[in-house]
């Protein structure tokens, strides 16, 4: 009897599973579909355990914008999680790029004819790992969110099992994957022994005490290895030899979401580690990454003719343009560059997921429509598609009136404040350089001949509010971007 | 009229954005679209004609920043990063509105039956491109101002690369890549005028500058006016960087030539007259010698190039890099006439270069054709189309009476003021275009009619006509009245020019 009451005082009070409440009912309804899929029909149980996944994604979007409540934010279990309008925020954008994902799934699966409810499991998985990663503030549950989330995108990279790529694509994405983390892992290590703490916020209290963001040499090197490990998960240079190959084989729904939600945790993260962490070094290794990762993204990317390697490398510059808005020097305010950072995941979200949602569509059967020839003339084949991916690409150009036009506005602002010049003009010359190969896509679609008369498919429901989503998205965003950025303001009030 | 003074430049810039928006969801009949399109497209420019009709020249009247204070908006539109919808002209802005808005009704009347293909987007694409064109030059605040520049690339690009002739993609996307590559230069010396000022507001980074205010600026001012400037010289397009034009106006659909030459080009120097003297007098004054030799290349150059063209309309474009020349000539003057010369070449130009490609436009319906060896002998199956062609291609060649007289005096005679020889070297464009012009004209209408086929061309028809008439009426409106416009400009360009004290006492002493 004592030994229960002991047990029962130890444990966190009831306020603090509020704080973790999105990551709650995600896990249940995930456990939920894993329980399921094996006694359900074989026959049936695809686009009944999509439902339930759907369903649960709401749900774990419902709690979210409950948990938005100013009464719920704080600390929750000894210090480790913090709910803020910081973290609710990316919450919201993984809960939303989870939703949109199981929409712009639920036929694809059926096209591809994989037959696995542990695939919307593991999209679940996967989503509480990433929720958990932006309210995390404790180096050690951040490792373990991130592992959730990592080995959850491990297995979904594999899920087109018929095809040797796909497989390939997850092996690699997991062994090199794990290695990423390891380098993680010993850089959380180092800052232990550098700091005394694994908590973010003591690590920045010891590392303040430095004059002009400096530390001791043993932080350095655990601030780099944490970016290796970081860096490797946004795919930003020089950690981007995995993203080709493993956007080519993985399933284009599930590309749409490892290329958004989680960078937008890891970004999250990262803007924990090296701002509240006062992470010493950071302008330079930021200002690095960001450079190679615009110039190496966008240069392979003119070059490649399947249509998902080159958005594979346009994730790579995206990511670069997204670093830029981290290069804040330790004496400058940093609240507008976190701000630029959140609407950039967000907007990227939008835009990425979907046009990876269109790329799947046209891909067909066995993903075999993925060449820039497959696309030609699509304009005339199916216009409605053609003018929505349109607009995805015009966004990822960055053209006025829509999100990516803002986004590219506001990192490219931060660093003129930042006095880095070097780097906003590689940052606009890079934005140019990349219009080229966007327009190429649009120019095939429009401006050739169809090769094959080979009529698109009609776009099944789930995928059409996937797109309409997606697309009010990328447009709201552009035309009225005023109340996102009014409430990203009041969230990064807690960084001044 | 107080209220309709100050949403006056929101409705005319956003009356075809709005327009293009319904077209979309009407259905695919293409008369009624085009109706539409053309009702738009008056109501646009009957609305413009509010500005010109209550343009205020009471110098009392005005803003300090000398723009119009009835029409002036300027509310805050996204609060960080300081973001205003600042809109408002000046004698310098308010003409370029008036002759996009009169340029686009005759360009849907041109297109009516040209464009038969996907004809909803086709005036979709015009809509958008006429708001665009007028965000760029009623825009105050440089967010603003990019944001619109950036706004007409797409559907220029998609105007030509949909709708044009042959080698139609190589042309959009040579045209889209020129001028994104250098406009982004021009992004980054907006934002880095941002992080020094703290604003987007042209007036206000302005007043910063003049009064010192600005932290670092003359290490970087060199550097900001090479940023902006790169921009405009694309667009303009100054030699070297005009390459892209002989290709998009080839391939461009008629009204698609028309917009791009008439309004389009004058994006680029409307931005190096308010952006480039307006911001940095001193790096203009500093730079002008180089820009007014790259000037009066393209002025010798492109009527070089222009005489020897087989190709109707590549002749047409490449005289469109010379008298562009001019207009840069007349800006980097600093000089009262040159740039209200410049200004008045750059209305002229719209109109009669505009009409021009509306004639090339029309013969090629009919012919499938541009090569000038193809014609001779028109003025016998067609003498209208070749009055009307003559009447346009003297005031091109700036015949007195006719609008490119005006501007071209004024230009050279500005240009003497500076610097003697600028003077003597400009003046030679005026006679090269009269040789590549007349020649032109010589070749395709008198003579024999050389082709059997071109006996049975048929002459203008009424709506042809309805399109042609107004740009004569104006070519020679322009020529007799040239006050009616110069009013509005001398003062703005005096404004401008009162910024470099030195330099106009300088320009007097000579």
């Amino acid at each position: 009897m004592m030994a229960l009451q002991t047990i029962v005082e130890t444990l966190p009070p009831g306020g603090d599973y509020v704080r973790i409440l999105p990551e709650i009912v995600l896990s249940i309804v995930g456990m939920i579909i894993m329980l399921l899929d094996p006694v359900m029909d074989e026959r049936s149980s695809q686009r009944k355990l999509g439902g339930i996944a759907l369903i649960g994604a709401l749900a774990g979007l419902a709690a979210t914008l409950y948990q938005s409540q100013q009464q719920f934010w704080g600390p929750a279990f000894w210090e480790m999680v913090r709910v803020d309008a910081f973290s609710v925020f990316f919450h919201f954008v993984v809960a939303a790029v989870t939703v949109l994902i199981i929409l712009a799934s639920y036929e694809y699966m059926e096209v591809q004819q994989i037959r696995a409810g542990e695939y919307y499991g593991l999209i679940l998985f996967g989503a509480v790992g990433m929720m958990l990663m932006s309210s995390a503030v404790e180096l050690v549950l951040i490792f373990i969110a991130l592992e959730i989330s990592s080995i959850s995108t491990y297995i979904l990279a594999g899920f087109r099992r018929r095809s040797a790529i796909s497989s390939e694509s997850s092996v690699k994405y997991f062994l090199l994957g794990s290695f990423a983390t390891a380098f993680f892992l010993y850089g959380v290590a180092l800052m232990f022994g550098a700091t005394g703490s694994t908590r973010i916020d003591k690590i920045g209290e010891a590392l303040g005490q430095y004059a002009n963001g400096g530390g001791p040499l043993l932080a350095y090197i655990g601030v780099a290895l944490m970016f290796v490990g970081l860096g490797f998960k946004v795919a930003a240079a020089p950690f981007h030899i995995w993203t080709p190959d493993v956007y080519e084989g993985a399933p284009s729904p599930v590309v749409g979401f490892m290329s958004t939600a989680p960078k937008a945790a890891v970004f999250a993260v990262l803007v924990r580690v090296l701002f509240q962490g006062q992470a010493p070094g950071r302008v330079w290794l930021i200002w690095v990454a960001a450079a190679l990762s615009m110039t190496i993204g966008n240069i392979a990317a003119l070059v490649q003719s399947n249509v998902k390697r080159l958005l594979a490398y346009s994730s790579i510059a995206h990511a670069g343009y997204l670093l830029i808005a981290f290069a804040v020097w330790p004496q400058s305010d940093p609240r507008s560059g976190i701000s630029a950072i959140m609407f950039y995941t967000a907007t990227y979200a939008a835009m990425n997921v979907g046009a990876f949602a269109v790329v799947g569509h046209l891909a067909g059967a066995g993903e075999r429509y993925v060449t820039l020839e497959d696309y030609s003339g699509l304009a005339k084949r199916s216009p409605g598609l053609a003018a929505i991916f349109t607009i995805f690409l015009l966004s990822l150009i960055g053209i006025p009136a829509f999100g990516g036009f803002f986004a590219k506005f506001y990192v490219f602002a931060e660093a003129a404040r930042e006095n880095l010049i070097g780097l906003l003009v590689i940052g606009v010359i890079n934005s140019a350089i990349a219009s080229y190969y966007y327009l190429r896509i649009i120019v095939v679609m429009y401006m050739r001949e169809p090769r094959e008369e080979r009529p698109v498919a009609a776009v099944p429901p789930g995928l059409g509010i996937a797109l309409a989503l997606s697309l009010a998205i990328t447009v709201f965003l552009g035309v009225f971007p005023r109340p996102v950025l009014d409430y990203l303001s009041r969230s990064v009030e807690q960084w001044h | 009229m107080n209220g309709l003074d100050r949403s006056i430049l929101t409705l005319v810039t956003f009356i075809p954005a709005a327009g293009a928006l319904l077209l979309f969801f009407l259905p695919r009949r293409d008369r009624e679209i085009r109706i539409f399109a053309l009702l738009i497209s008056l109501l646009t420019f009957v609305v413009s004609l509010h500005l010109p009709v209550h343009f205020d020249r009471n110098p009392a009247h005005l803003l300090p920043s000398g723009f119009q204070k009835a029409f002036d908006v300027d509310v805050p539109w996204i609060p960080t990063p300081k973001i205003h919808y600042h809109v408002s002209i000046d004698g310098i802005s308010m003409w370029l509105v008036v002759l996009t808005t009169f340029l686009t009704p005759l360009c849907v009347l041109i297109s009516w039956k040209s464009i038969h293909d996907r004809v909803k987007e086709f005036f979709v694409l015009l809509l958008v491109l006429e708001t665009g064109l007028i965000g760029v030059f009623v825009s105050l605040d440089l967010f603003l101002f990019y944001f619109f520049w950036e706004a007409t690339l797409i559907p220029m690009a998609l105007l030509i690369g949909v709708y044009g002739h042959g080698r139609r993609v190589y042309a959009a996307v040579k045209f889209f890549l020129y001028t994104m590559v250098a406009s982004v230069f021009m992004l980054a010396a907006i934002l880095w005028l941002y992080a020094k000022t703290g604003s987007f507001d042209f007036v206000v980074i302005q007043n910063a500058i003049r009064s010192g205010g600005v932290p670092d600026f003359s290490a970087a001012a060199q550097w900001l006016f090479l940023g902006f400037f790169i921009a405009f010289a694309v667009k303009v397009p100054l030699f070297p960087f005009h390459t892209w034009l002989p290709d998009a106006h080839v391939e461009a659909p008629t009204a698609g030539s028309v917009l791009l030459a008439g309004v389009l080009l004058k994006m680029g120097t409307y931005g190096m007259l308010r952006f480039n003297l307006g911001l940095f007098p001193e790096q203009a004054h500093a730079n002008a010698p180089w820009i007014v030799i790259l000037a009066m290349i393209g002025i010798v150059y492109g009527a070089l190039v222009a005489m020897v063209q087989p190709n109707m309309k590549k002749l047409i474009a490449y005289s469109s890099i010379s008298h562009l020349g001019f207009v840069v000539l007349g800006i980097f003057s600093f000089t009262q006439a040159g740039l209200n010369g410049a200004m008045f070449v750059m209305l002229a130009h719209g109109i009669s270069t505009g009409g021009l490609f509306m004639l090339a436009g029309i013969l090629y319906e009919r012919r499938h054709t541009y090569e000038i060896s193809e014609f001779g002998g028109l003025a016998t199956p067609m003498p209208a189309y070749s009055t009307f062609f003559l009447f346009i291609l003297l005031a091109s060649v700036g015949l007195p009476l006719l609008n490119g007289f005006i501007g071209e005096f004024l230009v050279l005679s500005g240009a003497f003021q500076a610097k003697a020889w600028w003077g003597v070297v400009g003046a030679t464009g005026v006679i090269w275009s009269a040789c590549y012009l007349l020649w032109m004209y010589q070749r395709v209408f008198f003579g024999q009619v050389k082709h059997e086929e071109n006996n049975s061309l048929l002459d203008l028809n009424l709506r042809e006509r309805i399109a042609l008439w107004p740009a004569a009426i104006m070519a020679l409106v322009m020529g007799v009245a040239p006050l009616l416009w110069l009013n509005a400009i001398d003062p703005a360009v005096h404004n401008v020019l009162a910024a470099m004290p030195q330099m106009v006492a300088k320009a007097v002493g000579q």
